[in-house]
């Protein structure tokens, strides 16, 4: 649980929670509320006035009235990215390259996950937090393993955050994550079309367009989502440049977020980072339309199954036994 | 009043501010409280702003809390104007005649408390423009919370337009057009059942939530919001009746009584329906209902709530009905009180907490509001109780001292 609750103790946030702030602080505050208004929430942060350049503020101003990204031509693509480099660059300092990959025609990708394989390690998890820039304060973790009792099959029986060494006897692991659902409660719920399915099949979020209602949250039955309750904090020489404009780039203040099969590496033909640091191949990636593909040798050969069938999502995430 | 003056919209605004403005002092300490109540909400929201949601106890697996709590419950209470709707303007129920504008103004009330409650819910309220459909983009029909903005909007529409266009008449001095209104009435009597089971909806179409997914839903929904709607219409006729010239007739209340009561045993029959559901043989989807009503793990916040809420129903509900002393108030009135505050209790908190607990990866956490949440929901319960005054107040003066019908 403590990698899912937050922890508003922080070294900022504790005084204001016990409400020890002095008179001077409370009027502070009470003029921040009342001018911060809109730059405030849209960015997430209170710009004082002398630090924020014009090219900021036309840049950020730019950005809150930009266009859902499934409107946008390749152009307005472009020059979103643009702007968020620029800005990136303005803010902290920062050097991204930021894409905006179109899908590959063609690919439809499905994951494979080996129960008998995964003995517990995480190095997944910690690839994952890496790769996928998610906030260090908070210990925001798409990928979650569960240790399990034979005989079991469901998650909700298992224990998700064990903290021994790895792998005990007679006990076995299954990892979670968004599964990418062919037939998705998520992208049904969302009111403003934030989040929705790709053609390849990765189902992503546009942390622009999210209002931050929560209600994909709640329509998950796989607990796949987080939520960016506050601002995400990452060690500045930890934070992955190599970005894309649906998948690991910083996301802002109060949106949701989720795995999109490091949708950066793979619509550059590469694995996800979680695939990649397995180190006893328990993991399998691949192309569903692709009939030489790995995941299509495993959902042939493999006694696969997928979680919460009943529910008709159609995971496009299998598990299996050797 | 302004007999010597001329009268049009204009002045029609103006004296409705200035009705506000005057008033005993008693009247000013209350305004000044609830304008209070309303600053410290402010502040309380200007950590949130800052901060973002992490100020609040909500977090990953219990992703709505007291917001949404009280904003379901009091779509209950905006729904339930209708219980005077229907009698005074279809049925012609002298009696409700005259009280139905107050329903009318408490529903207003509840409804900007409603879209109050969801905008501080937002991780981006900013971005809620993209909600507007033409601007933003819609996802109609798909997603159940784009129905519940339309419904919303569209009721406090209808319940604003329409009593303010018969009292404008009134103000003017003229009898109000009913061929004008009436189909609008209507209108807004099938959307407070809509605006209900919409909500209900939102809860009950989400097949990852077997506490929620459940098709009992929107039933229960209007049945309690029948119960604790009118329960609230007569604490605040009772407050009228004693505090104001403006004097309500006994069967007003008995009229209400029976409607509060009615209701109030239909919920419960259908929390005891419930209740046996997911106790008679319990499975894993009974696991929420375990963790409200017996807690989970050693959680148990919510247990001590949902029993007292319990409690609190039952006894109500009998007082209600069984009428102990034919109609006193001194028993009725805090009678629904009770009643209120149970199903407050039960439909808020009782209701969207649980739905949350265990995940669906089968997580379980204890949620407890924190002060930013208490008072960001304390500045908006004060907006909604001016707003409620503010109408209640100008209806009154017109239709005490300017209604040509008497
Ligand atoms: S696992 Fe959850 S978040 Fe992922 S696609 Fe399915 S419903 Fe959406
Ligand atoms: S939180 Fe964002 S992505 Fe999820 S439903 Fe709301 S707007 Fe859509």
């Amino acid at each position: 649980m403590s990698s899912d609750k937050k922890h508003p103790k922080e070294s900022d946030i504790i005084k204001l929670l016990e409400g020890d702030s002095s008179r001077r602080s409370f009027i502070k505050n009470l003029s921040i509320a009342a001018a911060a208004g809109s730059a405030a929430l849209t960015t997430g942060c209170i710009p004082s006035l002398a630090e924020a350049s014009t090219e900021e503020m036309k840049l950020r101003w730019q950005e809150f009235f930009k266009k859902h990204y499934r409107l946008m031509t390749q152009e307005e693509k472009d020059a979103a990215v643009g702007r968020l480099e620029r800005l990136a660059k303005l803010e902290n300092n920062l050097d991204l390259q930021m894409g905006s990959e179109p899908p590959i025609d063609g690919v439809l990708y499905g994951y494979g996950f080996n129960i008998t394989r995964c003995t517990g390690f995480m190095e997944c998890v910690t690839a994952c937090i890496k790769e996928n820039n998610l906030d260090r304060k908070v210990h925001t973790q798409y990928i979650r393993i569960f240790e399990m009792e034979p005989g079991k099959l469901d998650p909700s029986t298992g224990d998700g955050q064990y903290y021994h060494e790895v792998p005990v006897d007679n006990k076995f692991y299954m990892g979670t994550q968004c599964f990418h659902c062919e037939n998705a409660p998520c992208t049904k719920a969302c009111p403003t079309k934030a989040t929705w399915k790709e053609p390849d099949g990765i189902v992503v979020v546009d942390y622009d367009w999210c209002i931050g209602c929560r209600y994909c949250q709640a329509a998950c039955p796989y607990y796949g989502r987080r939520f960016n309750w506050g601002k995400p904090e990452i060690p500045k020489d930890e934070i992955n440049t190599k970005q894309h404009y649906l998948g690991n780039r910083i996301r802002p203040m109060g949106k949701m977020e989720k795995c999109t099969f490091c949708i950066q590496r793979t619509r550059k033909g590469r694995l996800p980072a979680c695939v990649e640091a397995c180190p006893t191949g328990a993991r399998v990636f691949g192309n569903l339309l692709d009939p030489d593909s790995e995941i299509r040798y495993v959902l042939k050969h493999k006694k696969v199954f997928r979680m919460k069938e009943e529910l008709e999502t159609d995971p496009k995430f299998w598990y299996f036994i050797d | 009043m302004r007999a010597l003056h001329e009268k049009s919209l204009k002045t029609f605004f103006i004296d409705g501010i200035r009705w506000n403005l005057q008033g005993t002092p008693a009247f000013q300490i209350f305004r000044l409280v609830l304008l209070g109540c309303m600053g410290l909400g402010i502040y309380a929201y200007s950590f949130q702003a800052r901060y973002g949601l992490s100020v609040t106890g909500m977090n990953d697996i219990v992703s709505w809390g007291f917001y949404i709590s009280n904003f379901t419950f009091l779509v209950g209470v905006a729904a339930a104007a209708v219980m005077l709707i229907l009698p005074a303007y279809v049925f012609h129920d002298p009696d409700f005649h005259r009280v139905v504008i107050i329903g009318e103004g408490v529903a207003v009330g509840a409804l900007i408390m409603c879209l109050t409650f969801i905008l501080v819910d937002l991780g981006g309220p900013l971005q809620a423009w993209h909600l507007i459909p033409g601007i933003g983009l819609f996802n109609f029909p798909s997603s159940i919370l784009a129905w519940d903005v339309v419904v919303l909007n569209g009721y406090l529409l209808l319940n604003a337009l329409v009593p303010a266009y018969i009292l404008y008449c009134h103000y003017m001095g003229r009898k109000a057009d009913e061929r004008k209104y009436r189909p609008f009435v209507f209108l807004s009597i099938f959307w407070a059942f809509s605006i209900h089971m919409v909500t209900a909806f939102l809860y009950q179409g989400l097949p990852a939530r077997p506490f929620w997914n459940n098709p009992l839903m929107g039933p229960r929904f209007l049945a309690s919001a029948f119960a604790a709607g009118p329960a609230l219409i007569t604490l605040i006729l009772a407050i009228i009746h004693s505090s104001t010239t403006y004097k309500i007739d006994r069967s007003v209340f008995s009229k209400l009584r029976i409607i509060i009561v009615i209701s109030a045993i239909i919920n419960l029959i259908m929390l005891f329906s419930e209740i046996f559901k997911e106790f008679y043989f319990t499975t894993h989807h009974s696991i929420s209902a375990v963790y409200l009503f017996f807690g989970l793990d050693g959680y148990d916040a919510l247990v001590p709530w949902i029993w007292t809420s319990v409690c609190a129903n039952v006894l109500a509900t009998l007082v209600l009905a069984l009428n102990p002393g034919k109609n006193n108030p001194k028993v009725l009135l805090p009678a629904c009180g009770l009643l209120f505050i149970a199903i407050w209790m039960e439909k808020g908190i009782g209701l969207i907490v649980p739905g949350l607990i265990p995940s669906p990866l089968g997580e379980v956490v204890d949620y407890l509001p924190t002060w930013v949440e208490l008072c960001v929901t304390l500045g908006i319960l004060a907006l909604g109780i001016t707003v409620v005054t503010w109408l209640v107040r100008v209806a009154l003066i017109i239709e005490q001292n300017e209604n040509p019908l008497g």
